[in-house]
């Protein structure tokens, strides 16, 4: 009897295999979008279509990813529009007003995003205020400075920058991707690397799952939350670079609700808001979801472009709901 | 004896720790600075029956503002928050211009209305929505208007179809642009939804129950308090304040902008409350803090335009004011700031401990 | 006195100070290498903090902690596991969404150029387990485990840090009796490897069961140290509570006219009333005018009785007549509509809203009951606090002060009062006189009589059983979550007879 108690069961296993649910979800709507717009569009279902959504939305999945660290956590980060935006404005500014070299620009714009998010960091963690509302001060900051630097588009024309920017890496099939899409690959490797290999990505999981455990259990608690909204901080920093290579431009107003679109992406790839439970996988095809209904509406042709926005809040809708049913039944 | 130990001669440092005295004073330097550059700025003159004058014009263009806010301080008072009202606030113009667009006779009474109660329908069953999610389903409140954030510009722009509507219709142009017994009619309409707020939360047991839910939900379960009604009315309230709000912005202009009317309103709101003394915590809240809160935050505003600094960079003082404002509310801050001051460690305090008592 | 081996921890003349209370004077404890070692005490009675002060949590004020004969202090509960002391406490503090290998080395987790060996991560907890005797799927994730394998989780996590002492902080308390049993096995296990446990348990059975030697603790101050073996149940239980046997035959009672309260109609009957891992079914009848008492230890299922009768548990078997018809309580607004009222005995969390005033805090339950459109007029909110403010002499007597700021004896007139002013039929006080004065303790069981006499029904509940025999015309006794007896308080109940029932079980 007591072997019975204690084994865990075979419906423990059925219940580990739970956990990959909502990324199994977000997979299949993935799949039934794509195949409706195959059978609804004839050009649709090409490779070129899946790819034109990475090159469309690679900064977004840059971006998204250090989301995804931030929400693990149970936290929110609502700045990454803004530094997304302040980066542009940086890159451009630097670039094209004072002249400096590429190779100098990049590096300090994701120093000050990063350093952006340590200071944001160091407020939740230390003072003790809620993330929504120090993320909130850091994206009025973030606007605020694109603004003193200056309040009009200002264009990239740095050759080597745009050089960079127009190259299009050549696949079999004669299908193509450009830099960016390549940049956010790596990142997204390196992250799931980071999350799912080192004692950093497992204390994410950790306090995520419960804070005050965490503590108890000895984990460096004031070193993860901290390093995680600058990990949210240098994302942001470099979906700003990948965005200024997408546009050639830096621009304050750039981004606009970014952080929506990071935060929906993040949700639909089945990681809870909740923190502790989430997978960058679903990130990407969370990401994947809302370039391809912006695919979608493009090809319907008669469709506007804000039914995205309410086809992405109905989404969100029915995630939360899932999420919600979820954790309501493992309680 | 009490009573003799607070005669008028402690009055003075009571008005310094009173609530609102911090609000206040911000607010009178902010007017103060404004003296400084356009000398003429406390004039208040009447022209053609109407009241001119840039008090008057803060107290205009920041009608919206203090009307949502006062929603928002009722949610915050929960414990909660609503970040949809921006959503709610283009909802609800664009609803009610697209009603009088199509109305045969734009200049009709009873068309306007009935497009005005329409709109405010629609933004009290949002609300509704907000509050089923928070109170019914259990949903985050960041969360769950979080949804109506991202969907609602969507359903804005739907409405509008993407255009910017316009309307020549003066009954409608009233609400946000028009004056009635020499005020701005938007001034009126934030008086008596202020004066109803106030009434049913303080002459009322309205407040009493909601600051009680935000103190400490538990407690007040057990004291009998049905709380889920309770939010869902307050996330309703905050939605209906926002829809006369986008009305206000929508008429001011004549025209809907599905796509930038009310951007940002949100976070102005959360910024007025907190700065008008409300916790984001829950629990104890200030109308009077709110109102004088989204005043400081329109004033700044005006003053940046008066003083000639780029419009823009507005944001950048309102990062500082919600930083300093949140590490002043912070406990932990305090407690730091305190600390450092004393040079003695503290012992941890008791409450760390869930097992020790209160003392006797 | 020691014919035992050298201890591995000894602490000697501990104190410990908060702000206005002694937690612990001169307290002496010693652990022994290969035994299990209860700490007994009531609530407060400093075994908490005893453990704190031990894994660094608190910092001494005075006294010397030597483990393995040297000195030592630690700074926080992670220094005193790295020095062999390892914790579990009740509340199972493991990561629910990891899995059960991942909690168990969280933090310590073999790596290989910083990368994470899963692989030997599982094969090492496995491991750890099997070395517990335990059989568990180290990949399944911590919240699909029952909460009996969580804690031998977190007991597995623990002994991985070579611990030396272990300290298990009310493990057994949600475990049902097969989960205890194999909490126990693993426990024995450990003592046989040479492990020192340090036991904390509100289970009599559990601790004769399980513990060689035990600790009593009363008021912060060292009661003694005995064998469990030569210390009998009802010994146990009078120093615990600091009354021996024989000086509690003698006290006196206060008459009581048992028989009238019978006589009066019931008002409350619950019949198998009860809730799976709350406290088992139990039948009570409350008449009116009648006070009730509840005796029994803490965690013994008292709060929890009262819970239910409020509506705050929802009881799931047996049914409940309020009046004499029966009903269903979903929620406390149900209860305070039949005329029920309930004093939490945790003030602070349940009870109080510590930013509103003393004023708001007193009428809340009634203005609750009224609705938000009805609210009390001011002269009437002015008439009813000043009579409870004057009655129950709440001091200071400002009104308009934040409760917050009041003492513990005020915050629980504050509350008491809240409830009387809605006038109940029955009154559930649930330690109402803990943790507060002597003189404010008076007052309030004075009051209690009065009610009663005034026709309403309490049920009061307190762990001290003059008090519980003072007050009651009959009085429950609860033990391991079950109501094991029902005594009229006539001439032959004393405090002695309670406390053999507590210990008893109502068996003897």
């Amino acid at each position: 009897m007591s072997s019975d108690v204690l084994t865990a069961g075979p419906s423990a296993s059925l219940r580990g295999r739970q956990r990959y649910l909502p990324v199994m979800v977000t997979a299949g709507l993935l799949v039934a979008m794509f195949t409706v717009g195959g059978l609804r569009y004839e050009a649709f279902a090409s490779g070129q279509v899946v790819l034109n959504v990475f090159i469309d939305n690679a900064f977004l999945l840059v971006v998204a990813v250090g989301m995804t660290f931030v929400i693990l956590t149970g936290g929110i980060d609502l700045s990454v529009g803004a530094v997304v935006a302040l980066s542009t404005m940086v890159t451009a500014t630097l670039m094209t007003d004072h002249g400096w070299s590429p190779l100098a620009v990049v590096p300090l714009v994701l120093l000050i995003g990063s350093a952006l998010g340590l200071v944001m960091g160091c407020m939740i963690h230390y003072f003790d205020i809620q993330p929504f509302i120090v993320t909130l001060a850091g994206m009025f900051l973030a606007r605020g400075l694109c603004y003193v630097i200056g309040t009009d588009s200002i264009s990239i024309t740095e050759e080597g920058y745009t050089a960079v920017a127009q190259t299009q890496i050549a696949l079999p099939g004669e299908m193509y991707v450009s830099v960016s899409v390549v940049i956010a690959l790596a990142v997204v490797l390196v992250a799931a690397y980071m999350l799912h290999y080192t004692r950093l990505g497992r204390n994410v999981y950790a306090i995520g799952g419960s804070e005050q455990s965490a503590l108890l259990m000895g984990l460096p608690v004031a070193r993860t939350k901290i390093a995680v909204y600058t990990i949210s901080g240098f994302c942001s920093a470099l979906g700003g670079v990948l965005f200024s290579l997408y546009t050639l431009s830096g621009y304050g107003l750039n981004a606009l609700g970014m952080e929506l679109d990071a935060i929906a992406a993040v949700v639909i790839g089945g990681t809870l808001l909740t923190g502790g439970s989430g997978y960058l996988l679903g990130t990407v095809l969370g990401v994947l979801v809302l370039g391809l209904i912006q695919t979608i509406i493009s090809f319907e042709g008669t469709l506007s472009s804000w039914w995205t926005k309410i086809f992405i809040g109905l989404l969100l809708f029915v995630f939360i709901l899932l999420q919600r049913l979820i954790s309501a039944r493992r309680s | 004896m009490n009573a003799r130990e607070r005669g008028p001669r402690v009055s003075a440092a009571a008005v310094i720790r009173h609530r609102l005295f911090w609000p206040a004073a911000v607010l009178v330097l902010l007017l103060l600075a404004n003296v400084f550059f356009t000398p003429g700025f406390l004039s208040v003159e009447l022209k053609d029956g109407h009241l001119y004058g840039s008090l008057i014009d803060i107290a205009r263009f920041g009608a919206p503002l203090i009307l949502v806010a006062i929603g928002m301080t009722l949610v915050i008072a929960t414990g909660g928050i609503d970040l949809s009202v921006g959503s709610v606030v283009a909802i609800s113009g664009a609803l009610s211009c697209l009603w009088i667009t199509g109305l045969e006779d734009q200049q009709s009474v009873t068309g306007v209305l009935t497009a005005v109660g329409v709109a405010l329908g629609l933004a009290l069953f949002l609300g509704l929505c907000n509050g089923v999610l928070v109170a019914g389903i259990g949903i985050q409140p960041i969360i769950a208007t979080l949804i109506l954030m991202v969907a609602g510009r969507g359903l804005a722009q739907l409405i509008t179809d993407g255009q910017i509507l316009t309307v020549n219709s003066a009954p409608y142009k009233l609400i946000g642009g028009g004056y009635w017994l020499t005020l701005p009619f938007g001034v009126l309409i934030v008086l008596a939804v202020l004066g109803i707020t106030a009434f049913l939360t303080r002459r009322m047991a309205l407040g009493l129950l909601i600051e009680s839910v935000g103190g400490n939900a538990v407690a007040s379960r057990l004291a009998g308090i049905r709380s889920r009604g309770l939010i869902v009315a307050v996330y309703a309230f905050c939605a209906l304040c926002a829809g006369i709000a986008g009305l206000m912005i929508s008429s001011n202009v004549s025209s809907a902008d599905g796509n930038n009317a009310g951007l940002w309103i949100e976070l102005d709101a959360i910024l007025a409350v907190v700065i008008g003394g409300t916790s984001l915590a829950g629990g104890r809240f200030s109308l009077g803090g709110t109102v004088l809160g989204a005043l400081v935050i329109q004033t700044l505003t005006t003053t940046i335009y008066s003083i000639g600094i780029p419009p823009e960079t507005t944001l950048l003082f309102k990062a500082l004011v919600v930083t300093a404002v949140c590490l002043l509310q912070s406990p932990a801050f305090r407690e730091k700031a305190l600390n450092r001051r004393r040079r003695r460690p503290q012992a941890a305090p008791a409450s760390a401990d869930p097992k020790v008592k209160v003392p006797a | 006195m020691d014919d035992a081996p050298a201890p591995i921890l000894r602490m000697r003349g501990i104190c410990k100070e908060f702000p206005g209370v002694r937690a612990l004077g001169d307290v002496d404890f010693r652990l022994l290498p290969g035994e299990v070692h209860a700490l007994m005490g009531e609530n407060g009675a400093g075994k908490s903090t005893l453990i704190k002060v031990l894994t660094g949590v608190h910092a001494v004020d005075g006294g010397e902690i030597t483990l393995d004969g040297s000195p030592v202090s630690f700074t926080g509960p992670l220094a005193a596991q790295q020095a062999g002391i390892s914790t579990v406490y009740q509340e199972v503090n493991l990561c629910p969404n990891l899995s059960v290998a991942e909690n168990i080395l969280i933090g310590r987790e073999p790596r290989r150029l910083g990368r994470i060996r899963w692989k030997e991560v599982r094969r090492r907890a496995a491991e750890l387990l099997a070395r517990l005797e335990l059989d568990i799927d180290v990949s399944a994730p911590l919240s699909s485990c029952s909460l009996a394998v969580q804690q031998m989780v977190a007991i597995a996590r623990a002994v991985d840090v070579s611990a030396r002492v272990l300290i298990l902080d009310e493990p057994t308390s949600s475990l049902d009796a097969g989960e205890v049993e194999q909490l126990f096995r693993v426990m024995r296990r450990l003592k046989a490897e040479g492990i020192a446990i340090l036991f904390v348990s509100h289970f009599l059975d559990q601790i004769y069961e399980i513990a060689d030697r035990m600790t009593i603790l009363r008021d912060g101050r060292l009661v003694g140290e005995y064998l469990t073996s030569e210390l009998g149940q009802v010994e146990l239980v009078g120093k615990m509570i600091g009354k021996e046997l024989k000086d509690l035959e003698t006290l006196e009672n206060a008459p009581k006219d048992i028989a009238a309260a019978e006589r009066s109609r019931p008002f409350a009957e619950a019949r198998a009333l009860g809730r799976p891992g709350s406290v088992e079914p139990f039948t009570l009848t409350i008449h009116e005018g009648e006070v009730v008492g509840l005796a029994g230890l803490l965690g013994s299922g008292r709060t929890e009785v009262a819970r239910l009768l409020f509506g705050a548990d929802h009881a799931t078997t047996g049914e409940l007549s309020v009046g004499g018809a029966p009903v269903t309580l979903r929620t406390p607004r149900a209860a305070t509509n039949h005329g029920i009222a309930f004093c939490s005995e945790n003030r602070r969390a349940e009870g109080l809203i510590p930013d509103l005033t003393v004023r708001e805090n007193i009428i809340l339950a009634l203005q609750a009951a009224r609705g938000w459109a009805r609210p009390i007029p001011r002269r009437t909110q002015d008439e009813l606090v000043d009579k409870y403010v004057n009655a129950l002499k709440i001091r200071p007597a400002d009104p308009d002060r934040p409760v917050k700021n009041l003492s513990g004896g005020n915050q629980q007139k504050v509350l008491l009062a809240r409830w009387l002013i809605v006038e109940p039929k029955l009154l559930i006080l649930d330690e109402p006189t803990r943790g507060i004065d002597v003189g404010a303790k008076a007052e309030i069981q004075r009051l209690v009589a009065e009610l009663s006499d005034g026709g309403m029904a309490v049920l009061f509940i307190s762990a001290e059983l003059e008090e519980v025999l003072r007050l009651s015309h009959k009085v429950g006794v609860l033990r391991d979550r079950r109501l094991v007896a029902e005594l009229p308080n006539d001439d032959d109940l004393t405090t002695g007879v309670l406390m053999e029932t507590i210990a008893s079980g109502g068996r003897a």
